[in-house]
């Protein structure tokens, strides 16, 4: 047995660079290592988390049960109105229908649905074994968009045809199909604002909204949170395009400035600091001088009302070191200056599925030493966490155990949480839930068990 | 009587909220009760990752599972290269003393032959001799439930051999909390008696504090106990609603000669009388005093609550065993239970139902592979007042104003799924307080407003 069995695998280290020590370029957004441990989703879970915030739509899971279940209401996201989208449908496809094709069984379900529900709008999203078995969701789609005269978009998500950035851009390509207008229409543009990347997770969509009426600036539509209908149609009206979470947006942004001449910037509601520049550059590039002066009014507002709570929780914080794991670079780029902000420094940062640029930026704000790592898994995030000694560790679910098994602050940055991180009442729960966790009187108690080498590394 | 027949036009077609889960999901939870063992699952990579996200939120535990990664060519092409990479890098990293592999219905739509794959890998790597389980666990196969028996059988197919006969007796337990896997030995230890538990995750998915933290937690079945236990004494299988096709316990039997006792899950008086008088019937045994005192004390507790249970109409709904273990519960103490439901297909689970229900003052109704739409316009029919179950359940309450008790699996929008205590004398008298309590709780907040409402507005 002439085997490496000393527990590195030699095909993750082109995902893995030390800020200073490596020169060389980091591999991302490629599929994951078989039996590393990922800890990524699939293509079909990329398009749920994008498309499930629209409302007032009928999202329909074709395939087995499971890939339903795992994802209903996945979202926390918030709706100011249709409840539809909080159920998770399945065509629940059975050994008979993998044989015989889930065609039939998948028109019956769309019926059923349109019928009892009265929905305008249907997504039908592909899972793994209906790519394999071949129905062809094109035409049952539009076959049923007929029949019932309301919109029928596929999503063609199966699971296995790319990783979740695939996912992004499926729900990209049904969002496009959704708002084309008909060839007849004429669009006619407005002085509004399409916001894109924001699901609304904890009213952060509406935090925003309020900031940009006190601008002065018109908000069209949010892509998705607590989007419906009828609203996302007229997405090609707005002059203007912002986005928030880059990695599921980036692709809809691109086309639909080719298609619509809807010019995109990015921006971040991440931190207070990305929270001012993001006002800032919106106001910059409607041109308006009124909603400059009142961007700016805006600004020092709330600067000065959340300035001294920030403080007070960055006296605790100071000096502490974060790692970071989380779904998209944009995320992960504001953590850094955030974490900035209440005197906390990064010494390890990965993601999910960010772009290479994305992570050219990573690299120039952290520090040198900092490990970056591209799609992580159980293994590397425990080992670079203890070798850089950090305090707290952002993440998702399936991270939060690990942290506590290892005796670390966790922040969740998940689809889970209930309280707002955007904008600067977004700051503030940010600051209060880094306090909350790392300053908690827990840790002491591991020490006190009075084990070996148990001193956990909360000085 | 079943309603599975009338519901199927529409059923048939769609699932509204599902209320189960996949076969490789139980795949996964069976194979964590093995001592160092490691599972992989089959297939795209966001099937791991989903059933990781919803087994650590539960168990609020770190749970690392590995997946084949099937991308686009390993679906066309064949996945052998994927799974043979998958098990490299799960024994580079965690070296486990078991791997398990689990298909998904990805796997098993292409026609993956995992055992010849794993038998090939096996002896490439001159390792004839290391378990490698595999089980066929398409997510369109069935539920979790008859995930994790089937795998259960496929562990002893493979590991169990002809014994001499020693003293010992199997227990196969379902899918409880590891607090009820304790309280199980707990019960074993104090008849003083000789058994192999399996599978145990008490310590695996729920694992004490320590440092330093290892990858693989201690605990769980030995593998040398799974070799011998064809030598058993006796199996007690604590699954009554499983069908033989699927029934570890009856492989022992018909392989081994090992004499099966199936019973139910024990949760209240009549069903842990019978694991008791079981385990009397085989060892011999007297059941001590203590366990007579906890026993006198459940009947104390049932007569200070019997009034207010009286008052109680429950849905329960979940994993066929669980559901048939509370049912049994609810009967017993003058809880109506009036819908009774699963998302499972089990042939057995109306007829065990039905008798476990007979001598109920009316007629419940019994819900089989169904679904949360149907559970909650049967449990408004039904005048529910309280809902036993996972924590999907909480739709029962959003829609319907069900209160819920959760129990079973998953728990995951409140902390401790993995601690709560529900079989044995002791448990059942825990969670028939959470039950009653639950009951008062709801009537003490509106009796004031509807007594004022019935009786004064009237007057």
């Amino acid at each position: 047995m002439a085997e490496d069995l000393t527990g590195s695998i030699t095909e993750r280290d082109e995902f893995i660079v030390t800020k200073g020590k490596n020169k060389k370029q980091l591999k991302c957004d490629t599929d994951s290592s078989a039996g590393c441990v990922s800890q990524r989703a699939c293509v079909y879970c990329g398009a749920r988390v994008v498309l499930n915030p629209i409302t007032d739509a009928i999202h329909l899971v074709h395939g087995p049960i499971g890939c339903a279940t795992y994802t209903w209401d996945i979202r926390g996201s918030l709706s100011s109105g249709a409840e539809l989208y909080r159920n998770s449908f399945s065509t629940d496809l059975k050994e008979q229908d993998i044989i015989f094709g889930g065609a039939k069984k998948l028109s019956a379900a769309i019926d059923g649905l349109v019928e009892k529900y009265q929905a305008k709008l249907v997504f039908v999203y592909s899972t793994c074994i209906v790519g394999v078995i071949g129905d062809d969701l094109e035409a049952i789609c539009s076959a049923a968009s007929r029949r019932h005269n309301i919109e029928v978009i596929p999503v063609e998500s199966s699971g296995f045809i790319g990783n979740k950035s695939a996912g992004y851009r499926a729900a990209g390509d049904a969002l496009l199909r959704l708002i084309k207008p008909s060839e007849s229409a004429v669009i006619e543009k407005n002085n509004s604002i399409n916001y894109l990347g924001d699901f609304n997770l904890a009213g952060e969509a509406w935090i925003i909204h309020n900031y940009l009426r006190q601008m002065g600036v018109e908000l069209n539509v949010t892509f998705t949170g607590d989007s419906h209908y009828t609203a996302l149609k007229s997405a090609p009206k707005a002059k203007l395009n912002i986005i928030q979470c880059a990695g599921s947006m980036i692709y809809l942004a691109g086309k639909m400035e080719e298609l619509y001449q809807i010019p995109y910037i990015q921006i971040s509601f991440l931190g207070i600091e990305d929270t001012a520049a993001s006002l800032r550059n919106i106001a910059a590039a409607l041109g308006e001088e009124s909603m400059i002066v009142k961007a700016e009014e805006l600004i020092a507002k709330e600067t000065a009302r959340v300035d001294s709570i920030i403080k007070g929780y960055r006296a605790k914080l100071e000096g502490k070191k974060a790692a970071i794991f989380v779904g998209g670079g944009f995320k992960a780029i504001s953590l850094i200056k955030q974490f900035r902000e209440i005197g906390i420094d990064v010494v390890m940062i990965g993601t999910q599925t960010g772009r290479k640029e994305e992570y050219e930026i990573m690299n120039e704000l952290v520090d040198d030493g900092t490990v970056i790592l591209d799609d992580a898994n159980p293994a590397e995030l425990e080992r670079f966490m203890m070798e850089k000694g950090a305090n707290l560790l952002v993440g998702g679910v399936k991270e939060r155990p690990l942290a506590y098994k290892l005796g670390i602050a966790f922040i969740d940055h998940n689809h889970d949480r209930k309280h707002p991180l955007s904008g600067f009442e977004g700051a503030v729960n940010f600051a209060e839930e880094v306090y909350s966790t790392v300053c908690s009187p827990v840790w002491k108690s591991l020490n006190a068990l009075g084990m070996e080498s148990g001193v956990a590394n909360h000085g | 009587m079943a309603e599975k027949n009338k519901e199927n036009i529409f059923f048939r077609n769609v699932n509204e909220n599902p209320c189960n889960m996949c076969m490789p999901m139980g795949g996964i939870l069976a194979l964590k009760g093995i001592e160092q063992s490691m599972v992989i699952v089959h297939g795209s990579q966001g099937c791991s990752t989903y059933m990781r996200r919803h087994i650590a939120e539960h168990f609020n535990e770190p749970v690392d599972v590995g997946s084949s990664s099937l991308n686009e060519k390993g679906t066309i092409y064949g996945g052998e290269k994927n799974l043979r990479q998958a098990l490299d890098n799960i024994r580079k990293v965690y070296h486990p003393a078991l791997i398990g592999i689990v298909t998904t219905c990805l796997a098993e739509t292409i026609g993956e032959d995992i055992e010849r794959i794993t038998g090939q890998y096996l002896i490439d790597n001159e390792m004839e001799e290391f378990p490698i389980v595999t089980a066929s666990t398409p997510g369109y196969g069935g539920s979790h439930f008859e995930g994790y028996f089937f795998t259960l059988k496929r562990i002893l197919m493979q590991l169990t051999e002809a014994a001499e006969k020693n003293n010992k007796i199997n227990i196969i337990i379902p899918n409880i909390s590891p607090a009820d896997i304790r309280e199980i030995k707990r019960m074993l230890a104090l008849m003083q008696i000789e058994y192999v538990l399996y599978p145990d995750f008490s310590d695996t998915l729920d694992r004490p504090f320590a440092k330093p933290y290892t990858k693989m937690s201690n605990g769980g079945t030995k593998i040398t106990e799974i070799r011998s236990m064809g030598g058993a004494a006796a199996t007690i299988q604590m699954g009554i609603t499983i069908e033989d096709g699927i029934s570890p316990g009856k492989y022992l039997e018909e392989e081994f000669g090992v004499p099966l006792y199936n019973i139910a899950i024990p949760m209240g008086v009549e069903s842990t009388d019978a694991f008791i008088n079981t385990l009397v019937e085989i060892t011999g045994k007297k059941v001590p005093e203590s366990i007579k005192q906890e026993r006198g004390r459940l009947l104390d507790g049932m007569i200070d609550s019997h009034k207010y249970n009286f008052q109680g109409r429950s849905v329960i709904f979940g994993e066929p065993e669980m559901v048939y273990g509370v049912t049994k519960i609810c009967a017993e103490n003058g809880v109506f239970p009036a819908v009774v439901a699963t998302g499972s297909q089990i042939g057995k689970f109306n007829q065990l139902v039905t008798a476990a229900v007979a001598e109920c003052p009316e007629e419940s109704k019994i819900l089989i592979e169904t679904d949360f739409s149907h559970i909650l316009a049967a449990s408004k029919e039904g005048k529910v007042n309280i809902a036993i179950g996972p924590s999907d359940g909480r739709y029962l309450t959003e829609k319907g104003d069900i209160p819920l008790v959760r129990l079973g699996f998953p728990i995951h929008d409140r902390v401790g799924g993995q601690r709560l205590l529900s079989v044995g004398y002791t448990g059942t008298m825990m969670l028939l307080d959470r039950i009653t309590n639950t009951l008062l709780e709801n009537k003490y907040k509106s009796y004031r407003s509807s007594m004022y409402e019935e009786f004064y507005q009237q007057g």
